[in-house]
């Protein structure tokens, strides 16, 4: 059994304040994508195109990996392998203390976020400074992100006001502008101050050794040129073959995502800066981290590896909206996360997640590669079951409801006997309170009494029997 | 007369025999034979969501068993179920050649109510009439999005006399039901069908309609726990209402 499974950490969501502006922020994003998608009219083969992209880039990953770091060298910059979290700080954590390095910035990454990189380097004694607004004031509120592309979705304005009044000693206000501006006045010298610069990788690109970024705020630049060290964190799936291949993903990633046309800044680093330019990193580092990611290409959640982190499966979601992005207890939440999580991290500590969806299919519907999101579910939940962690109190129900609908003699009588059992229970054809776990059903919803003569009845009375 | 054997389901068979038997009056009604495979019980579809493939294999092979031996469509009143057939119970037989086959040709002939009505027998105007009514109608999801099944109730609804179709806003957005999601995550469900029925009641329909009375049941005990006076009907026992015959 987890410790706090994915329905403890819910109740804790469900109906707050901060769960109804996360549902608020994803509708919205939602309806973006939607506007977004119905203007332009080739989304459906883009989105195709975007796929096969994907698809043949893990079926050649060895391959494109070997590449990029080719490429990446032959620019005078190095590329780590990391087998896991651990070897991945402990690289940055020994290129740092190597480069003298004080103080790091980072741009929103979320695989930084999966591995807990800040905790590391801040007991490390770096500074770690978060320079998306949204991380920052996840950094600054001790929080964790609860969307994978608005972190601090749970939050209103009123509460980030709060927290710059108290932390950054400034007047409150909750009007967005100026809440913008302060956070940029606060982060401008923390970055011409910073000594390392620590970002993500939306897409990597093999045939140059390009690391691309996207983000709206300009912050991801400003992270990898300012200062004199620039280290680039990628998931090892995390690229494609060519620039053209990029551009394609870009597109549907940003129309996805927050329904633009592309993200205002876009981001093409390729190698450490060159003796003719002006601004760049002296070094430039790419690590690529694995962390269950080869495992997971080998079993068969592996189509969740094609991946764009759009967050758009999390915005049409439900369970996401109502529960929030907390309940799935990790970086990655909503159907990529109830998906990604306990395929890298293992069933054991994570099978709750697995269930933490209807199967409606609207995380299909919206996601951009056409990850087949309910189907790697259900194969979750059958590998749950296989190995152990089947949902608490089902397996004798489930038990005994096979033996009666494969003996349809029983199956008969046991309708006819629950119909006239459940007499007792209701009036008027309804039941509003039932004992152990009916009391699931029944805290929230009657339930019609059983029918005292089936389908099965009917039908022999109405044939004379068949 | 076309011959259509009915999977009638378990849920219909236990709770809402009543829509059965509609079922049976409108195939009958539009020139169908309707027949019934007696030892027919679950598709497996509960234990096969929740990961206990094992015992919704020995369901599915029991289903399979008891309807490779007829012919004709096989109807059934629920989106849910009829996926469950058409697109996860061949794979239970991965590895079994002989089973794997009786499902697919199985599979093959599986339609859902609505959309045989449509699709198969071309009608769109049932003769139905249900006066001074307004409905609105949910499309469940696994109906909507795995089978297709869109345009086909609303088609058949907009063609009942006297009844008043309105949309639902937010429609295709799941009711929260999700089989043992229900119950597993009772409070989430319950959430999601809070906002569900906040929309069905902001139509200002006296009527809820859907093709599935799994979410059906639940919209329904939702809509009685709030002390709501809007019905909740199948599409069948809407297009079963007065035949103007
Ligand atoms: S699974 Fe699809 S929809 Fe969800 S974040 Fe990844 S690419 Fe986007």
């Amino acid at each position: 059994m987890v410790p706090v499974a994915f329905i403890d950490r819910a109740r804790k969501g469900l109906g707050s304040p901060g769960v109804a502006a996360l549902n608020t922020g994803s509708r919205r994003m939602m309806s973006h994508r939607l506007t977004a998608v119905e203007e332009f009219p080739s989304m459906d083969s883009m989105r195709d195109r975007a796929r096969e992209i994907r698809l043949y880039s893990l079926a050649h990953l060895d391959e494109l990996l070997a590449r990029f770091t080719d490429e990446v060298e032959a620019q005078g910059g190095h590329v780590f392998f990391a087998a896991d979290g651990e070897e991945a700080i402990g690289y940055i954590r020994r290129l740092a203390e190597r480069e003298n390095v004080g103080r790091i910035v980072k741009s929103k990454s979320m695989v930084t976020e999966e591995i807990h990189l800040n905790d590391a380097l801040e007991a490390g004694e770096f500074e770690v400074v978060e320079t998306d607004l949204g991380e920052f004031i996840i950094q600054l509120s001790g929080d964790t992100p609860s969307h994978i592309i608005a972190p601090v979705m749970h939050k209103t304005r009123q509460d980030v006001g709060r927290l710059f009044a108290d932390k950054l000693d400034v007047e409150y206000t909750d009007d967005p502008q100026e809440l913008n501006g302060i956070a940029r006045s606060h982060l401008r010298q923390i970055f011409l101050d910073a000594d390392m610069g620590i970002s993500g990788c939306n897409v990597a690109i093999a045939e140059s050794g390009t690391v691309s970024l996207v983000t709206n705020e300009g912050n991801g630049r400003l992270t990898t040129t300012a200062p004199r060290v620039h280290v680039a964190i990628m998931g090892m799936e995390r690229i494609v073959p060519t620039l053209g291949d990029a551009a394609v993903i870009l597109e549907v990633l940003a129309r996805s995502a927050t329904g633009q046309k592309l993200s205002v800044y876009t981001s093409l680093i390729t190698g450490p800066r060159r003796p003719e330019e002006p601004d760049g990193p002296d070094e430039f580092h790419v690590v690529i981290l694995d962390n269950g990611r080869s495992r997971v290409l080998g079993g068969d959640t592996a189509e969740i590896l094609a991946c764009i982190r759009c967050g758009a499966c999390l915005n049409v979601c439900p369970v996401y909206r109502e529960a929030g992005g907390h309940a799935y207890g990790f970086t990655y939440s909503g159907p990529i996360g109830a998906v990604l999580v306990p395929s890298l991290l293992g069933l054991e500590d994570w099978h709750d997640l697995p269930y933490a969806s209807s199967l409606c299919g609207a995380c299909l519907d919206a996601c951009p590669v056409r990850i087949d999101l309910p189907e790697l579910l259900l194969r979750l939940r059958r590998d749950a079951v296989a190995q152990g962690y089947p949902p608490p109190g089902l397996e004798r129900v489930i038990g005994w409801y096979a033996g009666l609908a494969t003996r349809p003699a029983l199956w008969r009588t046991a309708l006819r006997a629950a119909g006239l059992g459940s007499k007792v229970l209701g009036r008027k054809g309804w039941i509003s309170s039932l004992p152990g776990k009916g009391a699931a059903w029944t805290d929230h919803r009657d339930l019609p009494r059983p029918a005292t003569r089936p389908f099965h009845a009917r039908w022999k009375e109405r044939n004379g029997g068949t | 007369m076309v011959k259509v054997q009915l999977f009638v389901t378990c849920l219909v068979d236990s709770f809402f025999p009543e829509v059965g038997e509609a079922v049976v009056d409108v195939l009958e009604r539009h020139g169908c034979t309707v027949e019934f495979p007696f030892d027919q019980t679950c598709c497996g579809q509960p234990a096969f969501n929740v990961g206990y493939h094992d015992q919704a294999r020995e369901m599915a092979q029991h289903t399979i068993e008891v309807l490779d031996a007829t012919e004709g469509t096989i109807v059934v009143p629920s989106g849910s179920c009829a996926d469950m057939m058409i697109n996860h119970t061949p794979e239970l037989f991965d590895g079994n050649d002989e089973l794997r086959g009786a499902a697919e040709r199985v599979s093959a002939r599986v339609k859902e109510f609505s959309s045989f009505l449509v699709d198969e027998l071309g009608i769109t105007d049932a003769g139905a009439v249900c006066a001074g009514r307004t409905a609105t109608y949910h499309p469940s999801c696994h109906g909507f999005r795995n089978l297709g099944i869109r345009v086909q109730p609303e088609t058949l609804l907009d063609h009942v006399s006297g009844l008043e179709r309105v949309d639902l806003p937010d429609a295709e957005t799941c009711c929260g039901f999700g089989g043992l999601f229900s119950v597993e995550l009772p409070e989430v469900s319950a959430s999601i069908m809070s906002t569900k029925l906040t929309n069905v009641e902001a139509t200002g329909a006296n009527l809820l309609v859907g093709v599935d009375v799994s979410c059906l049941m639940h919209l329904a005990g939702g809509l009685r726990r709030r002390g709501s006076t809007i019905e909740v009907k199948h599409i069948a026992e809407v297009l079963n209402g007065e035949p103007a015959s």
